[in-house]
């Protein structure tokens, strides 16, 4: 980032740091921060990456070793093969984007119409799911889950199915509101031209309405995956059975008698894609956390 | 936020539907009842999410808090399951552990973002660099970050310990020690959740005007009177939201203990609320006290959530 470009000043006055005394404690707390923030955030990841490296006693040795003596990279396949990872990224995954493709089109058009098409009680509907942000999401994990165990009306049992990861992450208030709000903002004029030319509300949403929502799509998007990505005790409910359960289940359960290095070195390899997803979606995420408002 | 009224254009289906002369022809009234199907058309995929997973579970969570199911029959039994867990001596520890975790995670959760972000605000290198690494636990999938941090504190042979010893200082049982287990799930999950708290304090720190600072250097302020007087009252708004959003999120913890300690801990000195839910309703088989405890959890975590919506309308 190119410094001393016109910024806003903050606490500390421009001539303040020009002074020989300011330039010297600049110079320490920069050092001093950059130095202690690669230690604490960049450390404990150096440690998960080499630690899948070392042997099974090296790994557990007191004093631990900072450089494995020898790199033993077949810990990564056997983590690869013991812990099945392959099954495990392939299904977190495929909940992952499932929600986010079921995302995107019920809360899209959800929103659209709260926003443009504006129904009988349509304030309502709104307020009864602002409300749900009311209530915290552990309190309801029992109904939830028992309510996926045999659907109402429908008698369905939805467990170990992706459908019961799929369909609640839909009855997302915070999704609504933020499309919501952001289609309030598109003007009317535009609608109403689209309407003139006839268009009819779901060609309006499609060639009006979608191309100019790109950036809050995509912190929808990015929300839906990280949020499925990240969770632990739905998951762990619903899907019992090995075979469909994501990588922070899975690793828990599968590494009860593996070796530490071999648990490490999954722990490495679970880490990978979503830090890859961070580097490249970094800037979306971050401006998308605050300008989303307030939220974890 | 104001809803955006189009008076006047009614004939193309954008009219609000709510004010404006109603239409008593029939043709209107056929155009408004089409509208209206359709409205709720694209509403509908929601409207069913919202209700099975959400709306129903809210009705179904206060009803059987006052139910008990035995043998396949479900029966009315009042205040039974209440009394029940607060004759549970499990209930008054696990409000215990979960305040006092909430208090640690927010001297720790709460203090620590808001000086780092005071820092990073000031520096004029490497910031990017920064917020990329404060923000990288939060990506990382928690099974990861727990996992790993267990390692880190095993008394034997894990890495805080040894780091202890090399600084010549006592070292720890950390979270085999019913002193010590909570402390270190909260650092634990400090290190993994800082990172949003910390990004939405310096955006809120760029939007301080820099004449206030400079105003306040003209009254003679220094660096800790500008901070008081001048960064903490700007941000005082975002500071009580984010406040209140951490208290309603960590009284809910559970992946951590749970995890860390396999959730009791030594001498269930790391159960919380929510492990002890999950333990009534997943242990147990007791979903009616799962739910009573789930409603009291309710009642307590509604009040601040309530502070948070009046707080927030101010924002808008």
């Amino acid at each position: 980032m190119a410094a001393n470009a016109v910024r806003t000043r903050t606490l500390i006055s421009q001539t303040q740091l020009n002074r020989p005394t300011g330039k010297v404690l600049y110079r320490i707390v920069l050092v001093v921060v950059v130095a202690g923030f690669t230690l604490v955030f960049l450390g404990p990841l150096y440690w998960l990456v080499t630690g899948g490296l070392k042997s099974t006693s090296e790994v557990i040795q007191n004093p631990p070793t900072l450089f494995p003596q020898h790199i033993h990279t077949d810990t990564y396949s056997q983590a690869w093969s013991r812990l099945s990872m392959g099954r495990l990224l392939f299904n977190t995954l495929y909940y992952a984007f499932g929600a986010l493709v079921l995302q995107l089109v019920f809360d899209v058009a959800a929103a659209y119409s709260l926003s443009k098409l504006r129904p009988v009680l349509g304030n309502v509907v709104l307020g009864m799911m602002l409300a749900t942000l009311m209530i915290p999401a552990a309190v309801l994990i029992v109904p939830q889950y028992l309510t996926v165990l045999d659907l109402p009306v429908l008698h369905l049992n939805l467990i170990n199915s992706p459908w019961a990861i799929w369909l609640p992450t839909v009855a997302n208030a915070f999704n609504i509101f933020l499309l919501k709000r952001f289609f309030d903002s598109i003007p009317a004029d535009l609608m109403s031209a689209a309407a003139i030319d006839g268009a009819g509300p779901l060609r309006t949403l499609w060639s009006v309405v979608l191309p100019m929502s790109r950036p809050i799509l995509g912190v929808v998007s990015i929300f839906a995956v990280v949020n499925v990505w990240k969770d632990f005790l739905w998951p762990m409910l619903v899907e019992p059975d090995p075979a469909n359960q994501t990588l922070n289940i899975g690793i828990r359960s599968l590494s009860t008698g593996v070796p530490q290095n071999v648990v490490i070195a999954a722990l490495a390899i679970a880490s990978v894609p979503t830090l890859v997803f961070f580097l490249i979606f970094q800037r979306n995420i971050m401006s998308g956390l605050t300008a989303g408002g307030l939220k974890g | 936020m104001a809803a955006i009224t189009v008076p006047g254009k009614a004939a193309h289906g954008l009219d609000p539907g709510e004010d404006g002369t109603p239409r008593r022809s029939r043709r209107g009234l056929a155009q408004k009842v089409r509208r209206n199907l359709s409205a709720y058309g694209f509403l509908l995929g929601a409207l069913l999410c919202f209700g099975f997973f959400t709306w129903y579970p809210m009705v179904r969570e206060v009803i059987m808090s006052f139910q008990k199911t035995k043998r396949g029959t479900t029966t009315w039994v009042g205040m039974e399951n209440l009394q029940r867990i607060f004759n549970d001596p499990a209930f008054w520890q696990a409000w215990r552990n979960t305040l006092l975790y909430t208090g640690l995670a927010l001297l720790l959760g709460f203090a620590v973002p808001f000086v780092v972000a005071v820092v990073l605000n000031e520096l004029r290198h490497a910031r990017a660099y920064l917020r990329v690494l404060v923000y990288l636990p939060v990506m990382m999938p928690p099974v990861a970050s727990v996992l790993l941090f267990k390692y880190f504190y095993d008394p034997d042979f894990g890495l805080f310990n040894h780091i202890l010893a090399f600084l010549h200082l006592p070292t720890s049982a950390w979270l085999n020690s019913t002193s010590t287990a909570m402390l270190s799930v909260v650092i634990a999950s400090t290190w993994m959740n800082m990172g949003g708290a910390t990004l939405v304090y310096l955006a809120a720190l760029q939007t301080i005007p820099g004449e206030l600072y400079e105003a306040a250097e003209l009254d003679g302020a220094g660096l800790l009177r500008k901070i008081w007087h001048v960064t903490i009252p700007q941000t005082r708004l975002i500071l009580s939201l984010l406040l209140l959003l951490q208290i309603v999120a960590t009284m809910q913890v559970f992946v951590e203990p749970f995890l860390l300690t396999g959730g009791n801990g030594p001498q269930g000195s790391t159960t919380t609320v929510v492990y002890l839910v999950y333990q009534y309703a997943f242990n147990f088989n007791n979903y009616g006290s799962a739910s009573a405890l789930g409603l009291v959890m309710l009642l307590v975590l509604a009040g601040f959530s309530a502070v948070y919506v009046r707080l927030s309308r101010e924002t808008d």
